[in-house]
């Protein structure tokens, strides 16, 4: 666990970054900080591995106090990824990867065996290992960079506007696969973005923080856009926030009517529909489809693809206004 | 033109204290302990202002003065401050290096993308790792090309040690003005003609095998 302890940042000059931010970031979860710029987002970041110390206030991981710590000894046991990835231009992918394992004091080779293991991991072949950065696009860029913060395996990662330099596409396939590999890995993540829909759709827990460096509201994205503190962060979070929210009701429990009325093939499954779902896709899924299918209803399928239900406009209204009351 | 005394082997054989080789040998030392002098002065300097930004008006304006002293001035002023001998020649010689050595030092430091300075930090690494493990190998491109331009112009001064009655090729061009022997004039001008482009061949030799193929077309 990460804790905030009333941590004030101010810089020589004057400028207020921090104001008395108190905070936990639970363990194995992705907290993610947003805000807009000048919020102080980055700068608490960076106050967790000691690129920042703080003006007064503490920061505690798991109790103790990171100013009390070498400062070099506390980052190696902290991945740390950045915006463009800043890797370095001048070793090979793998020796980038392996760049922590060896200030840790293991050889280069047995770090680069371990390196290779996690370019898999990230996504890329081995055929990447020998490359320099200068040859990668943008979004293996960021793969090799979460590689290397991942190198030495520690248990909490600080990621800086990991995913802003990359397009959208490649940011979608980056965010799952992200989560998809939180989920194997369980990491203590600290996440830094101005995007917010980013936030919502990869934080555990969202901070969002406003100008001046103070913290507007520390919630799940769920509660978030259901319940915005005020006004500030109900203009952050922006509009569609009743269907957004409705990302992450499943929509296992909603009725279905028996299957009627629609082409079927000799397994069961529906013919020239586009849109099926399945029990686990969300409420958001199902809502559009029904918005989006010619008859106004929605199939849903089971594991083998055959259609075991169906929904109907009535039917999603019908239950929603349900879970209002 | 007359290439008698280039192409007269006796000119060319090494026991003869006079020879074309050993003024080559003693012309490529001038040049060396030149080169070394000035990079030990110049290096450290050019690498802290760059690093810290602090004093960057020295590294500019010590660039800018050190051009446009002359080198056979400052010879004679030194001969005449410290008597005749090797001294006076390398002071002049290194003046004349320490300015490309420190500037390209200095931009080469400046130009670091400070966003891998950033994350080598932020992975761990001491100052004295960033500075050697990062930093340095990312500034060595411009760092070298600093170096390279300091040895041409080097090569090519090095000449005026024969003025003060040195050795190095600068005796076939002084010898021969005295006698009016043109033949060995051109001579000394084509073997140090020839000698600067194979040091500058030499160097981007060494350049292709320790910079990083990474940092190559940038």
């Amino acid at each position: 666990m990460i804790t905030f302890e009333d941590v004030v940042k101010v810089y020589p000059g004057g400028a207020t970054a921090v104001d008395h931010l108190s905070l936990e970031l639970p363990t194995g979860k992705i907290t993610v900080l947003v805000g807009p710029s000048g919020c102080g987002k980055t700068t608490s970041l960076r106050m967790i591995n000691r690129m920042v110390d703080p003006t007064s206030g503490r920061i505690l991981i798991d109790g103790r106090d990171v100013t009390q710590q070498d400062a070099a000894q506390l980052r190696r046991g902290i991945g740390y990824v950045i915006q463009h990835a800043g890797l370095f231009p001048h070793r090979t992918v793998l020796d980038n990867v392996a760049t922590v394992p060896v200030l840790l004091g293991k050889t280069r080779r047995e770090a680069r065996t371990a390196a290779l293991g996690l370019l898999e991991r990230v996504g890329l072949t081995a055929d990447f290992a020998k490359r320099y950065p200068a040859q990668l696009g943008g979004g293996q860029q960021q793969r090799v960079g979460v590689a290397r913060a991942l190198a030495a395996d520690p248990p909490i990662m600080l990621m800086d506007e990991p995913f802003s330099a990359v397009d959208p596409v490649v940011r979608a396939q980056l965010h799952a696969e992200f989560l998809r590999l939180q989920q194997d890995l369980g990491k203590t993540i600290a996440m830094v973005t101005h995007d917010i829909d980013e936030a919502i759709k990869l934080g555990d827990h969202v901070a969002v923080l406003r100008t001046g460096g103070r913290l507007a509201q520390f919630a799940t994205p769920r509660e978030l856009l259901a319940a915005p503190a005020d006004d500030f962060v109900a203009s952050f979070v922006g509009r569609d926030r009743g269907l957004r929210s409705l990302s992450f009701d499943s929509a296992a429990e909603l009725p279905v009517r028996p299957v009627d009325g629609i082409e079927l093939d000799d397994a069961g499954r529906p013919v020239g529909l586009p849109g099926v779902f399945t029990k686990d896709d969300s409420l958001r899924v199902v809502t559009d489809l029904v918005i989006s299918s010619p008859g106004g209803v929605a199939v849903r399928v089971g594991p083998d693809g055959a259609a075991d239900g169906l929904v109907s406009h009535h039917d999603l209204a019908d239950y929603l206004a349900s879970r209002r009351s | 033109m007359n290439f008698s005394y280039l192409t007269d082997p006796a000119h060319w054989d090494p026991s003869n204290p006079g020879s074309i080789p050993n003024l080559i040998l003693s012309h490529l030392g001038y040049t060396a302990l030149a080169l070394l002098i000035g990079a030990v002065i110049a290096l450290p300097v050019g690498l802290y202002i760059g690093h810290t930004g602090k004093g960057s008006f020295i590294a500019i304006n010590a660039g800018n003065a050190g051009r446009s002293l002359p080198t056979l001035g400052l010879l004679m002023l030194m001969v005449t401050l410290l008597g005749l001998g090797l001294l006076p020649v390398l002071i002049a010689l290194t003046v004349l290096v320490i300015p490309p050595i420190l500037t390209s030092a200095y931009a080469g430091m400046r130009n670091l993308d400070h966003r891998v300075v950033d994350a080598a930090r932020g992975m761990g690494m001491r100052p004295w790792q960033v500075l050697t493990r990062v930093e340095l190998p990312m500034a060595l491109p411009i760092m070298l090309s600093g170096f390279r331009n300091a040895a041409l112009q080097v090569v090519a001064t090095a000449t005026v040690a024969a003025a003060v009655g040195l050795g190095g090729l600068g005796r076939l061009l002084i010898d021969g003005l005295a006698v009016n022997d043109y033949s060995r004039v051109l001579a000394g001008a084509i073997v140090v003609a020839a000698l600067a482009v194979l040091v500058d061949l030499f160097l981007a030799l060494i350049q292709r095998l320790i910079v990083s193929p990474g940092l190559k077309g940038s």
